[in-house]
């Protein structure tokens, strides 16, 4: 007891050093937007490569993408809902919030996948084409991304099971995959425009 | 089941490399058995390869670099005798197959893991004490870091002995590094290695970024940081940006090689130059990542060594922020000849250029420091003039080359060789070496021996300008870098020449071996001895505490009122260490094994995917992910730091520095 | 540094912010896959439009799912971030200038 109270004492003189927990993993993001900045140049690049390949043109399916972007944005404000409820301590609200989260992104994934094979299916893979190379690439990068977030928030979620509160610790995680889930949207917001529309128009 | 590894990929036919494996073998049972024999297995598992602590990191990080020193530098010394060998019609000692793995290796080693190791290894050690933090803002990311740099240099080495390196170069430009030109191991081991190392050093910029811009000490706003963290500061940045870069760069050429994609390919509408773009992205901001943290060691030695503070703090702090600006958009001066026309050469020309206003402002600034001081010209100070002059010689040769049409003439020629070893060897190695000399007392409370240090440094002086001064007269008369051999008589003299300027660096080198070995043994005579934790009577806030620091580096953390925090207390009469103060529970991180783990099971993760095992780099894939679920769900990663241990320690340090002072 | 508000003063947003961040958010990818899929404008005029009004979705998000703000504890979040912006224009604005000046000098097209 003693020992905790001397602990206690000593954190709060460490107080005025804040936890850089989430900044740092901001950082980590920011590098994250370079290798996608990267990404989209090379695209930008190979665009026109089709090498007697389909033109984007002819592989893409607006509709899809359409479904994509909306499960993708249903996704952000679950994940939102489930933040606040963790700001209140609310965990199986959280929980909940979070497992719609986690299903929507499952949903994301199972399309994209979709989209994939049917594309390599028709003989249009990566191997195709330059072009086919640096889509496959670049959207392929965004759903590995989604694929650690969804590994990520399991874990959180089987690290808050039986919970019946967060300590500081497990909100710093929770604000983390936030940031994580939140940047990937906007990844995908340049991805449907610059990638998908800009190649049927 | 092993993919491609079959017996054949071991090369007990090349004489080299078996005595090499000999060698090696030899060497490293030695080591295993002293510490066998000591009993120190346990001691080095639980203080130091497990360790969080930011300064056994640094200290380790300096031995991997020293260790990448020894191997690129034999590499160099190879590729020297050769070409002083292989004149008319003799073809020298190494087959070209051979020769090109040497030079690809001694690029990539020097620069990866001799380089950015040793830069590491300072920010390690000397940041947080330079700040007044008592560690890094993220301590096990700092051991990650550290294992993913060892094990991707432990990657290269490997591949002397099973399969091969690559054959392209150090930074292995696609035509050639595509699998239709390159279908062995070689780039797949330079791709591995580079992006495993890569992760690390990425790891280590979000890492000491987020240190100095939360962790400084009370009052020690952005104009009161000494100028070493300014130049840390800004390396971080750089590294931030550019090495995503060389993330995406070393994975689009991994999917060309492992899944037949089209990105730098000759056929399949791919572009090779894109790949020169991409590369030099990260290349250039590389080339000042590694030089920033040199220019901030000079700052603080010269000021240290001159007696008096650095002339134009400020204007060092501008300099050096828009050198990290500026190197951004330099890119193309790497590749001028490659076809684009003049709009893009001419604005990367001018841009490069520009460069050369900052660099040479902080030139001035050393000089006017040193202008009217009482300069101590100790060992490190050697360096650190050599480097004065060394580095403006190799700044004006860059000049030049950011000529593009200057660059159509010298590209690719051994002009370009002298040039970059001129700025990396008078301007990174010489800063480290000096970096080394002037903080070795830091981390481990005794000097480094000053006579062996000075021949070391007038060994590696001539011995550099023998070696590169002949490169750039073989630039001007045509000679290619990468050639295997020749037969132009008007080569073959300065090439002789060149050969006795690497015999006269190894010489240096040996005199670096000699200094520690001679220091080590006499780390306790009472001149070596720093009780004081303050050898230099130096200016900022590292040598306020003892030497080496108490693990948690200030029992009580120091304010600060001016810049050069510590020479302003010691003019004024105040204890920074508030000795006898009130102290309190000191918070610290626990030592974890997760980074050698992770460490480890990317090497497996690595090596199988180079060997095409890919039930092993699956092994290793999920013992990674593994490795960090594992390390996420442990509560128990800190501790505290009774006050009673605290003020033992530094008791003894009170002690120490009263018996230094009665000495006097 | 200095001030205390920090571990209170973040702001984490609210039902009510999160809503309002959605329905701009649909409203402006609507308005783009609507560009696009309607042909209303030259293709030159879609891809200017979409690209704008990305930017903008981009922002909301940024306000309403990331709650950037200019307070002085997001100082440096906000600064890393412009700088990572910056850096990334450059990038890919580099590249496709040195790219395109290459394939019309080497005719690589």
């Amino acid at each position: 007891m003693a020992q905790n109270m001397t602990a206690d004492a000593a954190h709060a003189h460490d107080e005025h050093h804040e936890s850089p927990v989430v900044f740092g993993f901001w950082l980590y993001l920011m590098t994250d937007c370079i290798i996608f900045g990267t990404l989209f140049a090379v695209f930008a690049v190979l665009r026109d490569q089709f090498a007697g390949g389909p033109t984007g043109h002819e592989v893409f399916e607006l509709s899809g993408v359409g479904i994509e972007t909306a499960i993708l944005l249903f996704s952000s404000i679950t994940y939102g809902f489930g933040m606040i409820a963790a700001h209140e301590n609310k965990v199986s609200t959280m929980r909940t919030w979070l497992g719609v989260t986690f299903l929507l992104g499952l949903g994301f994934l199972f399309m994209e996948i979709r989209e994939f094979s049917h594309m390599i299916a028709e003989g249009n893979g990566p191997d195709r084409s330059a072009f086919l190379s640096a889509f496959f690439t670049l959207v392929g990068t965004h759903g590995l991304h989604v694929t650690c977030g969804l590994l990520w928030m399991a874990v959180l979620l089987f690290q808050t099971a039986g919970k019946t509160e967060l300590n500081e610790r497990m909100i710093g995680k929770l604000t983390c995959l936030s940031l994580f889930w939140h940047f990937l949207d906007i990844v995908w917001i340049c991805v449907f425009t610059f990638v998908y529309l800009m190649s049927v128009i | 089941m092993l993919g491609k590894l079959t017996l054949s990929a071991i090369p007990y036919d090349v004489p080299i490399l078996v005595g090499t494996f000999i060698g090696a073998a030899i060497a490293g049972l030695a080591v295993v058995g002293l510490i066998t024999y000591y009993g120190k297995w346990g001691y080095l598992w639980r203080e130091w390869l497990t360790s969080v602590d930011h300064k056994r990191i640094g200290v380790m990080y300096i031995v991997v670099a020293l260790v990448a020193l020894f191997r690129g530098f034999a590499d160099a010394i190879m590729m020297r005798s050769q070409l002083a060998l292989a004149y008319a019609g003799n073809p020298g000692y190494l087959p070209p197959h051979h020769y090109d793995q040497i030079f690809s290796a001694h690029g990539t080693i020097m620069i990866f893991f001799m380089a950015v190791a040793f830069m590491q290894g300072l920010m390690n050690i000397v940041v947080p004490l330079q700040i007044g933090a008592r560690d890094v803002a993220f301590p096990f990311v700092n051991t990650l870091s550290f294992w993913m740099t060892t094990i991707s240099f432990l990657l290269v080495n490997v591949s002397l002995f099973i399969g091969e390196f690559s054959q392209c170069g150090w930074l292995a430009y696609p035509p050639l590094s595509e699998q239709q030109f390159s279908p062995g191991v070689g780039v797949d081991y330079y791709i591995w290695a580079v992006q495993l190392s890569g992760v690390g050093t990425l790891l280590t910029g979000v890492n000491f970024f987020a240190t100095i811009v939360k962790m400084r000490a009370p009052g020690m706003t952005y104009m009161r940081m000494p100028v070493f963290t300014w130049t840390i500061f800004c390396t971080t940045v750089l590294i931030m940006v550019a090495f995503p870069i060389l993330t995406v760069a070393m994975g689009l050429l991994g999917l060309d090689r492992y899944l037949g994609m089209h990105f730098f390919t000759n056929d399949g509408g791919g572009n090779q130059m894109l790949y020169l773009s991409v590369i030099w992205g990260w290349g250039h901001p590389e080339v000042y990542i590694l030089v920033l943290p040199a220019f901030g060691a000079f700052s603080e030695i010269t000021q240290t060594f001159s007696r008096k503070p650095l002339f134009g703090y400020k204007t060092m702090v501008y300099a050096t922020a828009s050198i990290m600006v500026l190197s951004l958009v330099v890119w193309v001066h790497h590749f001028f000849t490659m076809g684009a026309g003049p709009n893009v050469n001419a604005f990367f020309g001018i841009m490069t250029m520009i460069i050369a206003v900052p660099t040479g402002v902080k030139i001035f600034n050393w000089l006017f420091t040193m202008y009217k001081g009482r300069i101590d010209f100790h060992a490190t100070m050697y360096w650190v003039i050599g480097f004065m002059i060394t580095f403006s010689i190799g700044g004006m040769t860059g000049v030049m080359l950011a000529i593009p049409a200057s660059d159509f003439v010298l590209h690719n020629s051994l002009f370009v060789i002298a040039h970059f070893h001129n700025v990396i060897i008078g301007g990174v190695y010489f800063g480290y070496v000096a970096a080394m000399n002037f903080w070795f007392p830091k981390a481990f409370g005794f000097k480094l021996n000053e006579a062996w240090g000075k021949r070391a440094f007038w060994f590696w002086f001539v011995g550099f300008y023998v070696a590169f001064m002949p490169l750039y007269v073989l630039g001007f008369e045509g000679m290619t870098r990468r050639m295997n051999h020749y037969d132009n008589p008007e080569w073959h003299p300065w090439l002789l020449i060149a050969e006795v300027g690497a015999v006269l660096i190894a010489c240096g080198i040996v005199c670096q071996l000699t200094q520690l070995y001679v220091s080590i043994r006499d780390r306790n005579l009472a001149e070596n001895r720093d009780l004081t934790g303050d050898p230099w009577n130096a200016r900022t806030l590292e040598w306020s505490t003892s030497s080496p620091p108490p693990f948690y580096n200030f029992a009580i953390l120091p304010e600060v009122h001016e810049l050069d925090a510590f020479a302003h207390d010691k003019e004024a009469g105040i204890d920074t260490r508030q000795a006898g103060g009130n102290y309190q529970p000191i918070h610290m991180p626990k030592n974890t094994a997760c980074g050698f783990l992770i460490g480890a099971f990317s090497f497996v993760m690595g090596f199988g995917a180079i060997w095409y095992i890919w039930w092993l780099a699956a092994v290793g894939l999920i013992g990674v992910i593994a490795t960090v679920i594992a390390r996420s769900s442990d509560n128990d990663v800190d501790y505290y730091v009774p006050v009673s241990e605290v003020a033992r320690i530094e008791q003894e340090h009170t002690h120490n520095l009263m018996a230094a002072q009665a000495a006097e | 540094m200095g001030d205390h508000i920090s571990s209170s003063g973040e702001s984490h947003g609210s039902v009510g912010s999160y809503l309002t961040g959605f329905v701009l958010a649909v409203i402006l990818t609507v308005a783009s896959f609507g560009l696009v899929m309607s042909h209303a404008m030259s293709p030159a005029g879609t891809g200017g439009a979409i690209a704008l009004l990305a930017v903008v979705q981009i922002v909301v998000h940024l306000i309403y799912f990331l709650h950037m703000n200019g307070s002085s504890e997001q100082r440096w979040n906000v600064m890393a971030f412009v700088f990572t912006v910056l850096s990334v224009l450059v990038l890919v604005a580099g590249t496709m200038f040195i790219m395109h000046d290459t394939a019309i000098n080497m005719m690589s097209r």
